[in-house]
């Protein structure tokens, strides 16, 4: 649904973002991590044909991003969330869905359709001829939401749909875009909260100028730091550590009765371990598999790009 | 005409702009203050009769009405415009398929009929009055409608509020709020007051002749600016180098 290639964006002598490339299949929940700066707001603004790429290439549902007539036919099949809400104040929920329905082409009979649906879907429907000027920032956020789907687009782009929001009005946002998820749209998601891309994303994108790392927030997580096994033992002994060295375990490390080693796959590694702990006496108390978190992994990626 | 997307767009500016008291005032209240203030001033000169320069005193008003139209139409497009900008209404409407053209086709027809309208209700209301009162005073006829007044409202006035919109759309793309952008594009009332100036001082007159040359001045300024504001109401232009 959406293809990058060595997608670069150049403002003077400055790089927002470098050869960024990545794709996106229909109906994934795509999340582009990095802190304030790193070039995502960009990369979503050149793949809605909102500002020109430098080189490169990018296809939006077939379309690739660059000329005029393409951009006519991309921005019909997306919608954006930008990072601020943008409604007009001073127009009521409704008038501000119906205005955009219109630019969209969509008939009166559609418009209305649609309008009442997310209204409804939203709890705004009562206060569907309330000017916007009054609304939360929660209620704002939305409605700016059901506006990018109006006109029932294939891929809908947010950027930051949660920044500034309380933790109730998050959650809410959250579980509207989860109920997206479910109808099979396609979302690209900008974010620098991790524990929301983690929730909502299938595929998640840490950027930093350079596209740093990607893959499953699980894949993310094993491939930075790697999984681990700690093992408590009951009583350790030098027998038992011998043993798990000519095994080859690896970087493992004991302190007291714990022993701590790397694994790529626990479930084919760790019966190995057990019975080569169980043959050289040893009692074993637990076994557990840790894996670093999404936030160490990107925290790390990040701090790497720095240095 | 309906499903015609700049008119679309127009209709939700007219709309915003609906809500804004203090701009309808201003639209509608001023040409209709200066309508009652010249059509009293008239009244009290022709207490004595008719006065020679009548032509002179009664067309100078209508040409008011025209300074008029490149005043106003600045407010409201500096308002269409930089207000969007301010309150980051731009992004999400240059993310429809909407063309540039569209989007400042339809700000422009938002800011011009408002002023247009109110500057012909004005003119119209002065005219009427005025009438009425050289009747009265014994002249034999209609003084207006005549084809200076016509030029005046019916095409200098119209490309007066043009080149306002022009200017506003390309000031608002080097300031940061509504005030200024409507202070420096209202700067544009300037040349038309000179020439204000110039016809009471006996200095240009407002013959049909002058008329249609200065309005072909104006014109061609429309022209040129049409492209310069084109080229500044830009989606990557507007997204990363307007303030």
């Amino acid at each position: 649904m959406i293809e990058i290639e060595n997608l670069t964006r150049k403002f003077g002598s400055i790089t927002a973002v470098d050869n960024l490339t990545l794709s996106v299949d229909e109906g994934e929940v795509f999340g582009l991590l990095g802190p304030n700066g790193a070039g995502k707001t960009t990369t979503v603004r050149m793949l809605c044909c909102l500002i020109a790429k430098t080189s490169g290439t990018a296809k939006i549902g077939g379309y690739e991003v660059g000329s005029e007539e393409n951009a006519l036919k991309i921005r019909k099949i997306i919608g954006l969330v930008p990072d601020n809400v943008g409604l007009y104040e001073s127009l009521t929920a409704y008038e501000n869905l119906d205005y955009y329905g219109t630019l969209y082409r969509r008939t009166d009979s559609e418009r209305r359709e649609s309008n009442e649906y997310f209204l409804k879907l939203l709890g705004l429907w009562e206060k569907k001829d309330v000017l916007v000027g009054t609304f939360s920032k929660g209620m704002k956020q939305k409605l700016a939401i059901a506006r990018a789907l109006v006109h029932d687009p294939e891929i809908v782009f947010m950027d930051e749909p949660t920044a500034n929001l309380d933790p109730e009005a998050s959650k809410s946002v959250r579980e509207f875009i989860l109920e997206l998820k479910g109808k099979k749209k396609t979302i690209f998601l900008n974010t620098h909260n991790l524990d929301e891309a983690q929730r909502i994303c299938d595929k998640i994108g840490i950027l930093n100028t350079k596209l740093m790392a990607v893959g499953t927030p699980e894949q993310l997580e094993r491939s930075i730091h790697g999984r681990k096994t700690v093992i408590q033992l009951i009583h350790s002994s030098k027998l038992i550590l011998d043993s798990l060295r000519k095994l080859k375990v690896k970087n493992l490390v004991s302190e007291d009765n714990t022993l701590t080693f790397d694994v790529t796959d626990p479930s084919k590694e760790n019966p190995d371990v057990v019975d080569t702990i169980v043959s050289a006496g040893g009692r074993i108390e637990t076994v557990t598999v840790t894996s670093s978190s999404l936030e160490e992994a990107y925290l790390k990626l990040v701090r790497e790009n720095k240095q | 005409m309906t499903e015609w997307i700049p008119w679309k767009i127009a209709l939700k500016e007219l709309k915003v702009i609906s809500r804004k008291k203090s701009i309808i005032a201003y639209t509608f209240g001023l040409p209709l203050l200066i309508a009652i203030a010249f059509s009293l001033e008239f009244n009290n000169l022709t207490a004595n009769g008719i006065p020679g320069t009548l032509s002179l005193g009664a067309e100078s008003v209508i040409y008011i009405f025209v300074v008029i139209t490149t005043v106003l139409p600045s407010t409201i497009a500096a308002y269409s415009i930089v207000g969007e900008k301010v309150e980051k209404t731009l992004e999400p409407l240059l993310a429809t398929p909407t063309t540039d053209g569209e989007i400042l086709l339809g700000k422009g027809i938002a800011a011009f009929i408002p002023p247009i309208l109110s500057s012909w209700m004005g003119a119209s209301i002065y005219m009427a009055a005025t009438d009425y009162i050289l009747v009265n005073a014994g002249l034999g006829y209609y003084y207006f409608p005549n084809w200076n007044a016509g030029v005046m409202l019916l095409l200098l006035a119209p490309l007066g509020g043009i080149l306002s919109i022009e200017v506003a759309v390309i000031v608002s793309s080097r300031v940061t709020d509504v005030r200024g952008a409507n202070q420096i594009a209202g700067l544009m009332f300037i040349p038309f007051v000179l020439v204000f100036a110039a016809g009471v001082q006996g200095l240009f007159s407002f013959s049909i002749a002058n008329l249609l040359i200065f309005s072909t001045v104006v014109l061609v300024i429309d022209a040129i600016l049409y492209f310069l504001s084109k080229a500044t109401f830009r989606r990557e232009e507007i997204l990363t180098k307007w303030k």
